[in-house]
């Protein structure tokens, strides 16, 4: 059966880090690539890497990263942020990336999720979702809403309906993540996530609020998440990919194990 | 030098990435005369089958992978390039290169609960011992993306398996020719592992 996916995701300003991430090593200052060869050789199973830089002049310095990840990290990997149109997928496809990510420009314009299934098939698509709870309405039966531009816009659109109409229009994947639990480190949306991986048959990306591996645990079992984002539980140091794993292995989940980086028959 | 096969179905940089990553010297190549010739050849692809068939033929790479294989040139296929090997792919009902007797299939009927498609992490299990499995061990894990499987006809083609729902063909081969379902070139260092075992594969 298919392993549970940990994945992690690495904020890139104008190609560099950024500052939310603590480094251990002086020497890794600001460099994504640096930053995704090292949890690439923890063992961590795949990458996001969010664009957050202002100007779209310079987004092609993004796509310098996107090629360098690819000669050095042999795991898929995906990119997202200020992709808007086929042909922004497209280049960052081009350079390596497995995957595209998209959230706000999909909610404004859902026929992009078609348009880059069909140009690319929907396993190079993950629809990325920012939810909040609010009360139940006849607008949201589920009480949660989807926002974007970092949760400042509410859409007044029902997270549940908004996951299944992604399916429908070609999605291969979903990130949910809750703007409620991010940064709070006190645990996942368990019943957020349930809730849309019960209604949906692709995988199930469960974001925001993870801060020790019990709460991994959880979603991905009461959660029925197929891989979980985590964030700050590397980044601050804290833990390691094969700690996290080690604890997820320990209570019977399938994770993957790894030989780090050397080959085995290069010894010769 | 190996020649990767560019016939318009992606994935070609990640597979030349991991080449050059290993210091394998290679090159990409569309022309017929060129993949004919080859010393070491691997045939990539992600995408769908009719089409990647499709631009086969149209090429002359179809005919070209053909002579290489029968003059025994080693090749390494992967996704797509696992799948048209065979005779026939349910995917667009076209017909393979047909260099391994078999269908490709498409995953169904596996209980609700499975994804399609099957996408992910999953352990590969070596059925019969080939020097390209060299040093790859049980447990061990590859990244696939896929919703159609290699189902040979001859079962001693049959090399690995994975399991999902129920065991599946996951690493076929012929003579001169292995190929794999999962992505080789995205799995780590064991995928790395694979590939600089064809690059010294001798026949």
């Amino acid at each position: 059966m298919l392993s549970k996916r940990i994945i992690s995701c690495l904020d890139v300003r104008e190609g560099k880090l950024a500052k939310s991430i603590k480094f251990l090593e002086t020497r890794d200052i600001g460099d994504p690539v640096v930053q995704a060869h090292k949890y690439y050789l923890q063992g961590l199973d795949e990458l996001v890497f969010y664009d957050i830089t202002a100007s779209s002049d310079n987004r092609s310095i993004m796509l310098n990263v996107v090629s360098r990840v690819a000669e050095q990290v042999f795991i898929p990997f995906s990119v997202g942020g200020g992709l808007r149109t086929v042909d922004d997928c497209s280049r960052v496809l081009l350079a390596g990336a497995e995957k595209v990510n998209i959230n706000s420009a999909a909610v404004k314009n859902p026929s992009l999720i078609t348009e880059v299934s069909q140009a690319f098939g929907s396993q190079a698509v993950v629809l990325s979702m920012d939810v909040r709870r609010v009360p139940p309405t006849l607008e949201i039966p589920s009480g949660y809403e989807i926002v974007i531009n970092g949760g400042r816009t509410p859409m007044e659109l029902d997270a549940i309906a908004w996951a299944t109409r992604g399916e429908e229009l070609g999605a291969g994947e979903l990130v949910v993540n809750s703007i409620d639990a991010d940064g709070t480190k006190a645990g996942y949306e368990i019943r957020l996530t349930r809730m849309i991986a019960e209604a949906v048959h692709i995988p199930v990306i469960a974001s925001g609020g993870g801060g020790k591996p019990e709460h991994l645990y959880e979603v991905l079992t009461e959660g029925r998440a197929d891989a979980v984002l985590v964030a700050s539980m590397l980044h601050y140091g804290e833990y390691t990919v094969g700690a996290i794993k080690k604890y997820l292995a320990g209570k019977g989940i399938k994770v993957r194990m790894t030989i780090g980086e050397d080959l085995r028959n290069s010894v010769e | 030098m190996i020649t990767i096969v560019d016939y318009k179905a992606g994935n070609l940089t990640s597979v030349r990435r991991a080449l050059d990553h290993l210091g394998i010297p290679n090159q990409i190549s569309s022309d017929p005369r060129i993949v004919r010739n080859a010393k070491r050849i691997i045939f990539p692809g992600v995408g769908h089958a009719a089409t990647a068939m499709r631009v086969l033929q149209e090429s002359g790479l179809d005919s070209a992978l053909k002579e290489a294989f029968y003059r025994g040139t080693p090749i390494l296929g992967i996704c797509i390039g696992c799948q048209i090997i065979l005779s026939h792919s349910e995917e667009g009902d076209t017909p393979g290169l047909d260099l391994i007797p078999g269908v490709c299939t498409h995953f169904q009927d596996r209980g609700a609960s499975l994804k399609i498609p099957h996408m992910g992490w999953n352990a590969v299990a070596i059925t019969q011992s080939h020097p390209i499995l060299r040093n790859i061990l049980p447990g061990d894990e590859f990244y696939f993306v896929h919703s159609y499987y290699p189902q040979p006809t001859d079962l001693t083609t049959i090399y690995a398996t994975s399991d999902y729902g129920e065991p599946f063909p996951v690493a076929i081969g012929s003579k001169n020719l292995f190929a794999v379902q999962f992505h080789a070139e995205k799995s780590g260092a064991i995928g790395l592992q694979l590939i600089k075992n064809f690059a010294g594969w001798n026949i």
